[in-house]
């Protein structure tokens, strides 16, 4: 009786195991976006610096008002990044090479498997439907995990609040434009269409396109297609990405991927490991105490 | 006199090149001015001189593609455009979309499955890409926004120049 208990606790502590794997980490690592994602292709070989996008990302967010007016082209002698007040900035790159300067809008690039939202551990992250990596302020806790682990160093904190913590970063205009199918602000704005709105696999096939029609104009490879699983935003250059402000380390693999095993047993271990293990312990126990002479039914069966 | 014939010849020759491909096709009448940027918010409506860019262009398929005037020369056009004859439709608002990015206009393209140009610019891009591709060549033209069009006031706003008055609008141009 006791062998048979045992044996079948294993068996369903083996199946809930191997059931477990299977939920949580397994499925993770192949997603290839939502079919009808949105996305943006920014055409670093089209865009003039004129620092629109930043404008309208501005106004459309309400976000507080800059330093100097969004005229000042001072602001390129300096490699910015994205913070509380701007989710969005344009640098610029070669400026004294032949063909320069180059600029490059930098924002969220809106993943296909966020590394933000994989490392949140109160869920305030989600990637909707439409493309768009949204967050949830009413549930962060201010832990600032996604900052350190978005590959792209776009997550900001709002350092201006003691009690209610805020990450700030560019949300696709979803909430204003994006849910109901128009194009953000940055891309309704852009002068010269360095920004194309559509459908994320049209604009795959459209950046190729533009590289094939025009080799002469493009460096032979779209940003984004396939970093850390692949990207909402997309982008062409007439050079080496890593020229122009790109990390080109980044693997192809989505971020989760690193960590999808250990994330796989986190709820082994902490579930059914100690259920296991204290069943195993409480039955050798039970068994050595029965060896110092109380025969009870069950062991004279066994015999 | 046979050097007289030959040279007849080819002023003959000349003169039917010339007659079989004319320099300007006969065409839509041609505006003099077009008033560009009529629903700008935040820069205001300006005049375009059709007529000067004419005289200093010659060339209407520079801008007009295959549209209208002489034959397209660009390689890439030129694969299936080599011998398409002018079109009805000559204005940039008749094949650039004005909402180029709008549900409507990208549900519209992708039901286009025959469709060819499917990477075609809207209005907005397309008149920047032709003016400013055109004037940045060896300074051939304005190229600062406020150099064809005028902000308003709430285009001072949006930039936010109007409260914190840093450098004008393109002091360095782009």
């Amino acid at each position: 009786m006791k062998r048979r208990n045992f044996l079948k606790a294993c068996l369903i502590g083996g199946a809930t195991i191997s059931l477990g794997k299977t939920n949580k980490g397994w499925a993770s690592g192949s997603f290839e976006g939502y079919p009808e994602a949105m996305g943006v292709l920014v055409d670093t070989t089209r865009c003039i610096g004129c620092r629109s996008c930043e404008a309208a990302c501005n106004k459309e967010q309400s976000l507080p008002e800059p330093d100097t007016s969004f005229d000042d082209k001072s602001v390129f002698q300096a490699e910015r990044r994205t913070t509380a007040k701007a989710y969005t900035v344009v640098n610029e790159y070669e400026k004294d090479k032949p063909g320069g300067p180059v600029y490059r809008k930098m924002q969220c690039n809106h993943c296909n498997e966020p590394a933000c939202l994989t490392s949140c551990f109160v869920n305030a992250y989600t990637k909707t439907k439409e493309g768009a990596v949204i967050y949830n302020s009413k549930v962060c806790v201010g832990c600032r995990n996604c900052m350190i682990a978005c590959p792209f160093n776009v997550p900001a904190y709002d350092y201006e609040s003691v009690t209610n913590p805020i990450i700030k970063k560019c949300i696709l205009c979803y909430d204003t434009r994006l849910k109901v199918g128009r194009p953000p602000a940055c891309v309704d704005i852009c002068p010269k269409e360095a920004l194309t709105f559509g459908h994320r696999a049209d604009l795959v096939k459209i950046a190729h396109e533009r590289i094939r029609a025009t080799p002469d104009r493009y460096h032979d490879h779209v940003y984004g297609e396939k970093e850390v699983g692949g990207t909402s935003w997309l982008y062409l250059a007439s050079t080496d990405f890593s020229k122009v402000g790109f990390d080109t380390t980044m693997a192809n693999e989505p971020i989760i991927s690193n960590v999808k095993e250990f994330l796989g047993m986190v709820p082994m271990v902490l579930t059914i490991w100690p259920a296991l293990f204290s069943g195993i312990h409480l039955l050798s126990k039970k068994n050595a105490h029965d060896e110092h002479g109380h025969d009870t039914e069950s062991t004279q069966e066994d015999r | 006199m046979p050097h007289y014939k030959h040279l007849i010849f080819g002023a003959l020759s000349l003169c039917a090149i010339s007659v079989s491909h004319p320099s300007a096709a006969p065409c839509a009448p041609m505006p003099d001015t077009v008033t560009l940027n009529l629903n700008g918010r935040l820069f205001q409506p300006f005049s375009f001189d059709h007529a000067n860019h004419i005289a200093l262009i010659k060339e209407c398929s520079d801008c007009h593609h295959h549209a209208t005037g002489t034959l397209v020369l660009d390689p890439n056009c030129a694969r299936c455009h080599q011998n398409s004859s002018a079109i009805a439709v000559v204005s940039c608002k008749g094949c650039h979309s004005s909402t180029p990015f709008s549900p409507e206009t990208i549900a519209a393209t992708r039901a286009k499955t025959d469709r060819y140009h499917l990477d075609r610019l809207g209005l907005k891009g397309a008149m920047h890409k032709s003016c400013i591709g055109c004037h940045s060549k060896e300074g051939a033209g304005p190229v600062g926004c406020q150099d064809c069009h005028t902000r308003s006031k709430e285009g001072d706003a949006f930039y936010s120049s109007d409260r914190l008055g840093a450098k004008p609008a393109n002091a360095e141009g782009h």
